[in-house]
């Protein structure tokens, strides 16, 4: 039989038991709707990690460190550079290289160190971090309170939330709802703290002129001191977001301007690995951020700086893992949504059984007047076809409203919390045609063992049956 | 009259042969033998009646020659085609192409209309939509049934319906008419309409006619031939002139 004949004999046969049929379908498009909203939601959830990650400007930064850095860790990669001990050092040579290549906007020492910080006489230990003139723009300082530092070299501080809670003893027990940042704000701003941190001078005999406050003793090492000194920080910036999410348990919750940084000589810890470089006036690094040009360019610029004998990092690295970990959300949400769809499926597969009893004498007529079981089967699987791609395409519309309720309500949500609104729920096209896809597949493969038992009735037993 | 006749073989050639068919059913400890070593032979162009009351196994033997049914044993050969060594497929073919069938209930598809019931089996032989609405016309047309074309079964008489059922039997151009029992549902002058159709099909397309029936009545009005079954096997086959009957009126 012609596949329009087919069709249309289908559409007629579901057309005569509706009832029946309709709750079939029915049935189909839950389960394609409970499909579509588990994958949108993932989908949705995906672009919003993305968007956030875009927004947050990390997309466009390398971390650059030495393979010195990396000794006894054996990572494949560092594996099939040069030994770790004998490669190149990250010292303001390399920057300014690394700082001329084309395609890169600015490359700046990653300045971070673990100290102690003394607010109204607490002492409170953090880890601290620099951040350059371009921070400002950074996603991360959107909706910050108070400003961003006044210039490159002022004695100001911008403190991350959670540090901000940590100064007045607020940091809320875990599961209980979090400060508001304006609240902390609010006592915090114009007020000083007072950092404590080692400085390294190039000799003993020769502190730094520039350092201010000093304190107390020198400490005479093979060819570089170390000097205990404080620095007075103004507090100009309470910081809701974290900016530095990707940085893991090295992340900064209190941040200095770059070049005030630079001028502290804080003693780093690549300066006990260097400690004859760290002598001279050219400072070591322990990594460097490069900012490029153009996101799409990051890969040219990261093999380039491979190239130098370095190690790279970049959010591109991290964004394949969050490929891989959606991938992973993906197939979960997917097993859970087709759940709905395999009950629906034995649904199909009843109703065609309940079909078959019913039209036994039809299906006799049939094979009598010169149907083949291929012809009887067939119709069967068009029958469940009809089926799955109208469950497929009413499903689509459910999972859809369903999204836009939920989006709406968890919207209401947000807005109550005086959070931004936020679209985590998406329909691509791919996923319209999978699920419509899907469910004929299914529909498909229920209506096999009905359409084979169609197929294989004796037309001589069928046409006896009233 | 423009439906086109019937591909048959020339009159007088073996349109159907069976040798010592036997089909048995087990029922239980029981063996039920329906048809019980029945050897025939019909002649192409012939309209032959197979006679027996109820029981008599003339309905199985009516099945293995419309190839619904396989025998146990023994040999059914219709248009030199062995129905026992067919395949499924090929018996549905055969159905398709060589035989046309009747039956006593009408066996129309109850959803469909009229049209649709008669242009069925061109759909399974993959004829083009406007080949078959002009070859249902032209079939419906032959059993005076043309302005019922969108009318459902339910909203016809009983010898309407076996009409539609003899247009959609005749609609393949097939070889051989099987009816089994065309008029058992019928009065006795909508009986008599059906059984003429039947004659105009054996007399004007030359299409070979095997009908079961009790009737012995009606057998002598149109058959040339009658075969006597009882309990499965073949009691007489005798031949029959139906002019006698009728008085040479035909």
């Amino acid at each position: 039989m012609k596949v329009p004949d087919l069709a249309e004999l289908a559409v007629r046969n579901l057309r005569e038991s509706l009832l029946r049929n309709s709750l079939t379908t029915v049935g189909i498009s839950v389960g394609v709707a409970s499909l579509v909203a588990m994958l949108s939601l993932g989908i949705g959830l995906q672009q919003l990690a993305s968007r956030r990650l875009v927004k947050s400007g990390l997309f466009d930064t390398i971390i650059v460190s030495s393979r010195r850095e990396m000794r006894g860790m054996g990572r494949e990669e560092e594996r099939n550079g040069p030994i770790p001990g004998e490669s190149r050092v990250l010292d303001e040579p390399a920057r300014l290289e690394i700082e001329k290549m084309p395609n890169v906007a600015e490359a700046f020492p990653d300045i971070r160190f673990a100290t102690e910080i003394r607010f109204e006489d607490k002492p409170h230990l953090t880890m601290i971090s620099a951040l350059p003139e371009s921070a400002r723009t950074n996603d991360a300082f959107d909706g910050m309170q108070g400003g961003f530092f006044s210039s490159d070299n002022a004695p100001e501080a911008i403190l991350q939330k959670a540090f901000a809670e940590e100064l007045l003893g607020k940091t809320p027990p875990l599961g209980a709802p979090e400060p508001n940042v304006a609240e902390l704000a609010r006592p915090l701003l114009g007020k000083e703290l007072v950092m404590l941190y080692a400085q390294r001078a190039a000799t003993p005999s020769q502190p730094s002129s520039g350092a201010p406050n000093l304190a107390s003793e020198d400490f005479v090492g093979a060819s570089y001191s170390v000097v205990s000194r404080e620095q007075r920080l103004k507090i100009v910036g309470v910081s809701d977001l974290d900016p530095e999410s990707m940085r893991g348990p090295t992340r900064a919750k209190v941040f200095l301007p770059l070049k005030l940084a630079e001028t502290l000589h804080v003693m780093q810890q690549t300066d006990l690995r260097e400690i004859s470089r760290a002598a001279s006036d050219q400072p070591v690094y322990s990594s460097i951020s490069v900012r490029v040009k153009n996101p799409a360019q990051i890969q040219v610029v990261e093999d380039a700086i491979k190239k130098m004998g370095f190690t790279t990092f970049s959010i591109a690295d991290a964004s394949r893992g969050l490929r891989q970990f959606f991938g992973v959300l993906y197939a979960f949400l997917g097993i859970f949504g087709s759940l709905a769809l395999m009950v629906a499926s034995i649904g199909i597969v009843n109703t065609l059984v309940m079909a078959i009893l019913e039209r036994r004498r039809e299906i006799g007529i049939m094979k009598a007047i010169g149907a083949s079981d291929g012809d009887v089967k067939k119709l069967f699987f068009a029958e469940a076809g009809a089926m799955g791609i109208l469950g497929g395409m009413l499903g689509v519309v459910l999972g859809w409203a369903i999204g836009q309720v939920i989006n709406f309500g968890t919207n209401v949500y947000l807005k109550r919390q005086s959070l931004p609104p936020e679209h985590f729920w998406a329909v691509p096209w791919w996923l319209v045609g999978f699920a419509i896809g899907f469910a004929f597949v299914v529909s498909l493969v229920s209506g096999l063992y009905p359409a084979g038992r169609a197929a294989k009735l004796d037309p001589v037993q069928a046409l006896r049956y009233e | 009259m423009t439906t086109a006749p019937a591909i048959s073989t020339a009159r007088g050639t073996t349109a159907i042969r069976s040798e010592n068919v036997c089909r048995h059913y087990r029922m239980g400890e029981n063996v039920i033998r329906a048809v019980d070593g029945v050897s025939l032979h019909v002649q192409s162009g012939d309209f032959v009646a197979l006679l027996g009351s109820s029981g008599s196994g003339k309905s199985s033997m009516l099945n293995l020659i419309a190839g619904l049914d396989r025998p146990t044993s023994g040999t059914v050969i219709v248009q030199e085609r062995d129905l026992a060594k067919l395949s499924r497929e090929e018996l549905a073919k055969y159905r398709l192409h060589v035989v046309g069938m009747v039956f006593q209930s009408f066996n129309l598809i109850p959803s469909m209309t009229v049209a649709e019931n008669v242009e069925l089996p061109l759909r399974f032989a993959e004829v083009d939509r406007s080949r078959r609405q002009s070859m249902a016309h032209e079939a419906l047309e032959r059993v005076g049934l043309k302005a019922r074309l969108d009318h459902r079964p339910s909203e016809l008489s009983g010898g309407e319906q076996q009409r539609v059922a003899l247009a959609r039997a005749l609609i393949n151009r097939p070889q051989l008419l099987l009816a089994d029992e065309p008029t058992g549902n019928l009065d006795s002058h909508t009986g008599t309409e059906i059984m003429n159709i039947l004659r105009d099909f054996n007399r004007e397309l030359g299409m070979t006619v095997v009908m079961v029936t009790h009737e012995r009545a009606l057998a002598q009005r149109y058959a040339q031939r009658m075969i006597f079954l009882a309990d499965g096997k073949l009691m007489d086959d005798r031949a029959n002139d139906p002019q006698a009957v009728l008085g040479g009126h035909s």
